[in-house]
Formats: structure tokens, sequence, C-alpha cells
């Protein structure tokens, strides 16, 4: 590097362990290697149940799992959901798919009827569906039309005062009704779109690093990165069948 | 109906099938709905009945290798050897193959079957030996989750009636052995602890970052004598300890995940000709040469083209690792396709880390994701020459460019099917030993 970085960002990985199944690594590293050409030191955190929580955060980012890997973070998120849910009145910015988006929620109740509790950050309740809502999806949002990839049998109802991530152009969203997809909270955001998710959104994962820096440096200078093959990428993706 | 004339009518209906160039499991199809019981009479039959292969990666390569050993141990052995995983295609070759009163000229029937198929398959049939190779994440959009699988493969071996050949460094393969019944032996098959690092679990796996603390653990088992492990490699000599002497092999297979596949075939193979000696089975290994699309080569100039079939994580790693293992200067080729048959989710991609391939640079992402995947590698620092999702332009402005080198194409299903085709076809290619 031919100058010192502009500061170092901490990133938070939630439960890489059990919460890993979907290639969510791509939104952890897109983060981190983004942070890195914007000229920012991306420091990267891993939080595994039992340990201590960090006091200290820039984003925090979580992917999703299966059933048995909900069960089992299932305590350790209760345990630190106050300190979750203060880091986002502290406005850090979050991105938490599928299974953790269930769990930021108020409960998940699975195929077996058991209720999985969440930290209640969104105004939300899943339930496991017969159907699974899998598929190429295409969202509207603040940040542009987000390009992903859905695979979830839980079907999520947002309370009415709650935000959702975006709108459903092409796909099935958070229950196939409603047309929302995941849910928005100050700069908390949850979805159901892997991809993974950031790779090929880079607005919305520029978004997130903005937020980022702002919380810990207070204003972001940003260099300006070459999004080609992403740009492409959106442009087939958009085309392929559901 | 008499068996008799649901056979005949099932083999004219697949020769008017090949007539039309139509496909050929229609009269399977047929079959299985007009007797349920065919499959069951068909394999029940064989004297040495059926050897199941199931697990995510290595189905066909591993059912090529105990065919072909069971064979030069004289069985006449029937195979599904288009790797087609539905019973009806099953079905169908059988058809094909057995005489007007349902006989079939074979000993022993050796099938591979996804997980999803093996289960509806040991409705109808019970095999008596089954070999569990892995549970990996795979094509997550297709087949869902892993303890779901995992599931899925204990009706499988619940329903084994003599013996089991498992994994034994696979957590999930391993505690098959507590649905086995209460006469069926369990035989594992593994790495030694020298090269278990070389095929690390999907959990172990994390991209371009440390992980903390997480040791690979591995249930202590002693090797016995129906056991048998991959000991060591250089090349393609290989070492494997068989029960607990040690023998030497040089195989025209590539890659090391398929010398342990082969340690899984010699483990099953020994199930059926205990009296055959371990260095006749050993001479049988070395004539195997790679199963359709998994590793074959073509000559281009005196210079060999691998084809890699790369389906999900796992697959995709062992096959870098084995790349870098072997150290020569190649032209590396990723053609991504996302049909049905492929995956069409991207997201599996970023489970995998490239970062192997940074040095040498990859000289064309294709397929029709390819700009998924020079995403991908642009992620990981890796530079990417040439983006062309048309794989017939790609493969020969890649040989035009390259011609007096050896060249690794890493391919998804679909684009494997495709690139063969034109590799032989249009270029003449021939095949390489």
């Amino acid at each position: 590097m031919s100058t010192s970085p502009k500061g170092q960002i901490r990133i938070l990985y939630l439960y890489p362990n059990e919460m890993n199944i979907y290639g969510d690594w791509g939104n952890v590293l897109t983060l981190a290697r983004r942070l890195q050409w914007h000229g920012y030191e991306p420091k990267i955190m891993q939080h595994h149940p039992g340990k201590a929580f960090p006091k200290d955060v820039d984003i925090i980012v979580g992917g999703g799992g299966q059933d048995s890997g909900q069960l089992a973070v299932e305590a350790d998120l209760l345990k630190n959901g106050v300190a979750i849910k203060s880091f986002a009145e502290d406005n850090v910015p979050m991105l938490v798919v599928c299974g953790l988006y269930q769990l930021f929620g108020r409960s998940f109740k699975t195929s077996d009827k058991k209720i999985i509790k969440g930290i209640s950050l969104f105004a939300a309740e899943t339930h496991a569906g017969d159907k699974r809502l899998i598929g190429n999806t295409i969202i509207d949002t603040p940040f542009g039309e987000i390009i992903g990839y859905e695979n979830h049998s839980g079907k999520t109802i947002l309370d009415s005062k709650q935000a959702s991530f975006g709108t459903v152009k092409k796909g099935a969203g958070n229950n196939g009704g409603d047309k929302t997809e995941g849910a928005a909270y100050k700069n908390v955001y949850g979805t159901y779109l892997h991809g993974s998710l950031l790779p090929k959104n880079p607005v919305f994962a520029d978004h997130l690093i903005k937020k980022a820096v702002e919380h810990r440096l207070g204003e972001f200078e940003p260099n300006i990165i070459d999004d080609l093959f992403a740009d492409k990428a959106r442009a087939i993706a958009k085309r392929r069948p559901r | 109906m008499p068996r008799k004339h649901s056979i005949a009518i099932g083999k004219a209906l697949r020769r008017i099938a090949r007539l039309r160039g139509g496909g050929s499991a229609l009269p399977g199809l047929f079959i299985e709905r007009l007797e349920p019981g065919f499959l069951k009479d068909a394999l029940e039959g064989l004297e040495h009945g059926v050897i199941l292969v199931s697990g995510t990666n290595g189905k066909t390569t591993t059912t090529k290798m105990v065919s072909e050993i069971l064979q030069a141990a004289g069985l006449r052995v029937f195979s599904n050897k288009t790797g087609s995983n539905f019973t009806r295609g099953i079905v169908s070759a059988l058809i094909e193959e057995m005489d007007r009163d349902g006989k079939l000229p074979y000993d022993i029937a050796v099938l591979e079957l996804d997980e999803a198929h093996a289960v509806h398959f040991v409705k109808q049939v019970q095999p008596r030996v089954s070999l569990f190779l892995n549970v990996m994440r795979d094509q997550l959009d297709r087949f869902g989750e892993i303890d779901h699988t995992a599931r899925l493969l204990s009706v499988v071996a619940g329903a084994t009636t003599e013996a089991v050949v498992l994994n034994r460094d696979d957590p999930l393969i391993r505690s098959l052995a507590g649905n086995v019944g209460k006469n069926v032996s369990v035989h594992y098959f593994g790495a030694h602890s020298n090269i278990l690092h070389l095929f690390p679990s999907d959990d172990l796996l994390q991209a371009a970052t440390k992980r903390s603390g997480i040791k690979q653990k591995r249930a202590p088992t002693e090797q016995r004598s129906g056991d048998v492990e991959l000991a060591a490699f250089k090349g393609q000599l290989v070492a494997y300890h068989i029960g607990k002497k040690l023998y030497k092999a040089e195989l025209k297979l590539n890659g090391f995940y398929n010398y342990l596949n082969a340690a899984a075939a010699l483990a099953t193979v020994r199930i059926f000709r205990p009296k055959t000696s371990a260095d006749a089975l050993l001479r049988a290994l070395e004539k195997v040469e790679p199963a359709f699309g998994r590793g074959e080569r073509v000559l281009h100039h005196g210079k060999p083209i691998e084809f890699v079939l790369v389906k999900n994580p796992a697959g995709f790693r062992l096959a870098l690792a084995s790349a870098k293992q072997a150290k020569t200067s190649e032209v590396t080729m990723i053609a991504i396709n996302d049909d049905f048959a492929d995956g069409r989710d991207m997201s599996w991609l970023w489970d995998v880390d490239f970062g192997s391939l940074r040095d040498a640079g990859v000289q064309c992402a294709s397929g029709m994701r390819a700009y998924d995947m020079a995403l991908r590698l642009q992620y990981d620092n890796v530079t990417v020459s040439e983006i062309e999702t048309d794989l017939a332009k790609a493969f020969k402005s890649l040989l035009n460019k390259n011609s007096g080198q050896p060249m690794r194409v890493y391919c998804t299903y679909t684009a494997m099917l495709k690139l063969r085709a034109i590799a032989q076809k249009s270029l003449g290619m021939e095949r390489a030993i």
C-alpha cells in the first residue's frame, strides 16, 4: 500500500461456524475488500456462542444456517440482544441474512412447532411454511435494484409499522404474499437474499461501509472502485429464469 | 400382465425411443408404472446382489472403480454407467440388457444414486452393501440442508442387508454406523492423519481468514482388517494400508480426492472378493481411467487438457488443492453455467477460496455466469485475462493463444458436457491416457 490506511474498521461476523451454510461469507469478504479498496483497514472479528460480545464494532454481519444452527445460537443471541440493539440505536450498520434475519424478529416457529425466540429488533414474526420459496429474485430498494437468490421455507410477516428492506419485483420475498422483502430499522437490514448479496449489489455494500466508517471516523472518503464485473453480472442475473 | 409381455413392450419402446433420438428413460417410466415389482425382481435375481454408492462427491468415479475391479476379479457387473440417478433410468438400462425371460447376464450390480433417489430405490430393492462417500454442501437450491441429506442416508444405511462402507473422516457419514441392522458389518475408509488436512470438512472452511481454534477432530479408530486407508501419495504413485499392511500402486486417475475414493472402492470390493489378494485388486485399480467428464484428459498438440467437474464448494476446493499439489504450470479456464443441472444459485462460489490461483491468474472465465465468476475472482485478488460467456468461442480462443501449454478447465456439469463435445467433435481431439 502506498499510503497508510485512513482508519481501521471493525467487522463483527456472527456465528461463522453455525450460520455459514450459504455462501454468506461473501458478504463479509465484500465489505472487507471494498474497505481496503476505499483505503481503510478492515478487521474481521468472529463471535461464537459463549464468548464475550465485543464492546466496540463498526458493522455486524450474519448469515443463514440450518434449523439446527439456529437452535445452537438462540441462547447466545438472546443473551446479547440488548448489546446488539444498543449498537443499532447507535446507528451501527448491520446485515443479517436468512436464519439470522429471522432471529432478529420476535420469534421463529419451526415445522415441529417449536418456538425459537428472537431479539425483537425487527417487529416481525416467522413461521415455517410448507412450500420452499426459492429462485432468482429482484427487489426495489432505496439503494436501487437489489439482485439476489432466495431459498427459504420460513415465511416472515412484518408488523404494519415495520419497514421492509425492499419491494419484490421478481420472486417471493418475505412470505410470497405481500410483496415485501426483508426488514429495515435504522441501519440494520435483514433479508432472505443470498447470491451472496453484497458482491452483486455494490451500491448497497458501499452504503453499509459508509455508515460503518461514519460510526468510527465521522466522515467517509470513498475511492473509485471498478464495478464493471458486478454490473455485467447483474445484467445477466436479471435475465435468468426464476 | 405377464412379466414377459411387459419386458417385450419395454424393449420395443426403447427401440422406438432410440429411433426417434429421444430420451431413453421413457421405457423405464412405463415399466415402473406397469410393474412396480420390476426392479426388485430384476436385481434380486443377481447372485451377488447390489452395491449402492452414494454421497455428495465422487460417486461416478468410485462406481467406475468398484465395477472395473470386480470385473477384473471375474464378476459380470451391471452398472448405471450414464450416471442416471433416476430409478427409471436404471429400469430402462435393465430392460435393454435382460433377455426375453427377464434374466440378466450379470452377477452383481453397482449403482450410483444420490441421496434422494437412493431412498426411493431402497424402498424397492435392499442393497447388500452400501458405500457412503461424504456429505457436503451441494447445490442447496436442489437438495436442501445437509441435516436432511444425512437423514436420507440413514434410511439407506438401515435398508442395507450385509455391510456398509463408511468414510471414517466424515462425522455425518461415520454416524451412519448407528443406523445399520444387527448383523450388518461396518467397514471404514479414510486418510492417514498426515494427509487429513488435505480433506477439510465444510465446517473448516473460511476463505481468506484464519479460523480461531477450530481443529479438525477425528474419532480415534484403529485400522481393522476390513478397513482401507490412504497412507500417502506423490503424483500418481499412491500407498494404501489395506488391513494393517502397506501397498503401493501407480494410478491412471489423478486428483488426490480420487485416491481417497479408491480407498473406498478397495474397501468395498474386498467384501465380495475376500480371497483375492490385495495386490491383484491394486493391479486392477491401476488400469482404471477417469470417468466421463471427471478429470478426463484430451490432447491438443501433444499437451493435455483436463476437464475437472465442479459441483459444490468441497469439490471445487479439493480440485484447486489438487492442482496446487501437482505444481504444473498450466493455463486455467473456469466455466460456470446455471442450468438446472448446474444449480441456479451462484452463492456456492463464495464458499470456495481461489487464492491458490493468484500467482498464475485465470486465463479465461466462461459459461453463462462468467461475470459472477470474474466477480468472485476479483474479490480474491485473482486476475482474469478474458471473460467470454460463449463456451465455444472462449475455448477455441484460449487454445489458439496457448497451444504450447497444458490446460485445466474447471466446469459445472452442463459446461463440461458442451466443452467435451466441442473438444471431441470440432477440434478432433483424442482421449489421452
